[in-house]
């Protein structure tokens, strides 16, 4: 089994090119580039959105208005010009969709292309799949089932229109509008993206996955994701995105939102691996993402990522761990090769007696690329017996790429126990000789030795992805010793 | 089996194997002795195709295939092993998935399917209770955390575990005390047969009494400056090479 795997590994890992590098050819309903408050008022009304929210929308367009995109990650790039950018691109579809069949067949194209086949999907791994091709949600599986158990699970924008309440009550309470720039703008002009509801004491029996795509040429894309899980639930969420090929920059600017009530658990998983541009740096994706859970008593949150994508990232899931005895953890894997760049982390804010948070993060850079951690671990004065555990660890593949590693920590609690280890390495010329030896290529050897280095992180995955995790991190530093 | 011709190798701008030949047949041990710097892990490294290593002249044929020829991975899919002297840590990968990995290799090279789970448990067990190797052992990363007998004995698993053509043992009982020492020994003598051949490169007469040769060379200054059976290794360990060195200028 293992044995085929690998070889199938060798065999992609041959094909040099952006694997995901195809575009769908599908009639969008897309409006003029630029922003201005009636792009807003167009989206909202296109949305068919209560008022409330085209309100909550304006107020944050006028805080992002009087903001400035912030320079302080250790990142360079050319700001996206927002003037150039379509706010809003639909796939053109018959109003509500009823089953599979109803979908247009290019969509399912794509998705048969991606391997995740939504026929598939449910027959073999259990998993409900809410589908995002650009920003309108055009499938969702498992739904009834889910619904027995009043979980909903659901696109965002129907959640607006059949659970408002539940949406009015927890949108930006973990993220405010005016949260930083980016977080704002996603404010102002989301269009889409997934929302998922578990009852009290339900513990959810799939995993719940959403697959994004940036479809449309020149398309931002504005996610905006909610999770509540109510006191005792459990919940484990997938996210996995690819992205067409593109040679000028796309920009995605996405928000995820946990609530996890007291007793609650929430994993969230990502898979990210947007194009990341080409050898010379031109192209790829802008990854600017808000993601941040809150944490009530006994509650714990896991975010899990592994990051191989974009041409330029910054992105710090983060726990606030409000309630006494609450957990936050972190799992990081980020790979950056050629001109990738990448400054990530995490916060961990601890403000509840007897909180906990680990960190792990493994670092692995290769060609030129930049690839930073920086996390926060703050323990306030009511946090009594707060306790951190951080390892950052840092591979370098080549001789001209960075690693980087920026940990701020803030005690203000006597009480406190902090722990932080960093190391950084560079892949040994003798370990690959020593796999060469016994029969093993450079290219596969290198996968291994990177997947040793990241076991820690991939462990924590959900099977479903440890796969196609693995399979993007060999395939990402492909050639890359040097 | 393996012939090697007129062997120039260098590291840099400095050569270190200036013209050596040897011819091992199948089935037969041959001992390479000799002093500190002769070039006797050179020629270890050599025939494993290290990359730091440039061959300038010469030739090494293993069953009539130029073995200069091919990638170190394929040198080993061709039957070559290498036990290192100094085993290499992998940290994160499970000794048995690295072994899974090689095998299939080796497997793949010869147009077999992978092995099975089963098949390739059976020999795992086979192979560790060779050299007395625990479960533990085989379950952890790669070499790490492994003492240096440990390491030694985890060579000789793995080389168990492949079957190669060639084994090539470079001071592999440099390090061990005389229990690890007798483990391993016991593990390559298993391993013997008709169509396996041997190079065991040491220091010391002391590995040749567990592991009898059927010749003996003596390395000096890149060239084997003197062949002979298993008791030239006893008058090395009596007599020390400084008499060779004479032999050779007088």
């Amino acid at each position: 089994m293992k044995g085929t795997e690998e070889e199938n590994l060798l065999s992609e890992v041959t094909e040099k090119n952006y694997e995901y590098g195809f575009t769908t050819e599908i009639e969008s309903d897309t409006i003029a580039p630029g922003l201005d408050e009636s792009v807003i008022r167009t989206i909202s009304k296109k949305k068919n959105e209560p008022d409330w929210l085209l309100d909550w929308r304006l107020e944050a367009f006028a805080a992002w208005s009087k903001m400035e995109e912030p320079e302080w990650a250790h990142v360079t790039y050319d700001k996206p010009d927002l003037q150039s950018i379509s706010f809003y691109s639909a796939p053109k579809q018959k109003k509500v969709l009823a089953s599979l069949d109803e979908v247009d067949p290019e969509l399912l194209k794509t998705m048969e292309k991606l391997g995740i086949s939504l026929e598939e999907q449910k027959k073999l791994s259990g998993v409900a799949v809410d589908f995002v091709m650009d920003s309108v949600s055009v499938a969702t599986s498992f739904k009834e089932t889910l619904g027995e158990m009043g979980v909903i699970f659901c696109s965002l924008g129907e959640a607006i229109q059949e659970h408002p309440e539940l949406v009015r009550k927890y949108l930006g309470t973990v993220v405010p509008q005016r949260d930083n720039y980016y977080a704002a703008l996603n404010s102002a002009v989301f269009t889409d993206g997934s929302f998922c509801y578990i009852p009290k004491g339900v513990r959810c029996p799939m995993e719940l996955s959403t697959y994004f795509r940036i479809n449309q040429a020149g398309t931002g894309q504005f996610e905006r994701t909610l999770i509540v899980a109510d006191e005792g639930s459990y919940v484990s969420y997938l996210e996995g995105c690819t992205a067409p090929q593109r040679d000028e920059n796309q920009l995605h600017a996405a928000v995820v939102e946990i609530i996890s009530h007291d007793e609650a658990e929430v994993k969230y998983s990502t898979v990210q691996n947007w194009y990341p541009g080409d050898k010379d740096g031109k192209g790829g994706v802008f990854n600017f993402v808000t993601k941040r859970g809150i944490c009530h008593r006994a509650a714990k949150i896991s975010w899990t990522q592994v990051e191989t994508g974009s041409a330029v990232t910054w992105k710090y899931p983060s726990c606030i761990l409000k309630g006494d005895d609450s957990i936050g953890e972190f799992f990081s894997v980020a790979v950056t090769n050629n001109k990738q760049q990448a400054d990530t982390g995490t916060k961990m804010i601890h403000l509840g007696k007897r909180t906990r948070s680990t960190i792990i993060s493994k670092g692995i850079s290769s060609g030129e690329s930049q690839n930073s951690y920086r996390g926060l671990v703050q323990i306030h004065p009511s946090a009594e017996n707060a306790r951190n555990f951080s390892v950052c660890d840092s591979l370098l593949m080549t001789d001209r790429c960075g690693a980087h590693t920026f940990p701020y920590i803030e005690v203000k609690n006597p009480t406190a126990q902090i722990e932080h280890e960093a190391t950084t390495s560079k892949i040994g010329e003798d370990q690959i000789f020593y796999c060469q030896q016994r029969g093993i290529e450079e290219e596969e050897a290198i996968g291994l030795i990177v997947k040793g280095y990241a076991k820690d992180v991939l462990n924590k995955l959900p099977m479903e992805f440890a796969v196609e995790a693995q399979k993007l991190l060999t395939i990402s530093l492909e050639g890359s010793v040097g | 089996m393996l012939k090697i011709k007129n062997l120039h190798a260098k590291v840099g701008d400095n050569e270190i194997l200036k013209g050596l030949n040897l011819d091992v047949k199948p089935g037969e041990i041959h001992a390479i002795m000799g002093p500190n710097g002769s070039g006797k892990s050179t020629l270890a490294a050599v025939l494993a195709g290290r990359e730091a290593y440039e061959v300038t002249d010469g030739m090494v044929e293993l069953d009539g295939t130029d073995l200069l020829d091919l990638e170190a991975s394929d040198r080993a899919r061709e039957g070559v092993f290498l036990a290192f002297q100094y085993p290499i840590e992998i940290p994160g990968v499970s000794n048995l998935n690295f072994m899974k990995a090689a095998v299939n290799a080796k497997r793949a090279h010869q147009g077999q399917p992978p092995i099975k789970a089963k098949d390739f448990l059976a020999k795992v067990k086979e192979c560790s209770s060779l050299v007395e190797l625990d479960g533990r052992l085989r379950d952890r990363s790669v070499n790490e955390g492994f003492s240096g007998g440990e390491k030694k004995r985890n060579e000789i698993f793995q080389m168990a575990i492949l079957e190669p053509k060639l084994c090539i043992l470079d001071e592999t009982d440099s390090g061990l005390d005389i229990d690890a020492l007798r483990v391993v020994s016991k593990g390559v003598n298993a391993m013997r047969s008709p169509d396996r051949a041997f190079i065991v490169i040491t220091h010391y007469q002391r590995l040749l009494d567990h592991i009898i040769p059927d010749f003996v060379h003596v390395l000096s200054n890149g060239i084997i400056v003197k062949s002979g059976g298993k008791e030239l290794a006893l008058e090395l360990e009596a007599k020390g090479y400084d008499w060779l060195k004479e032999e050779q200028n007088a």
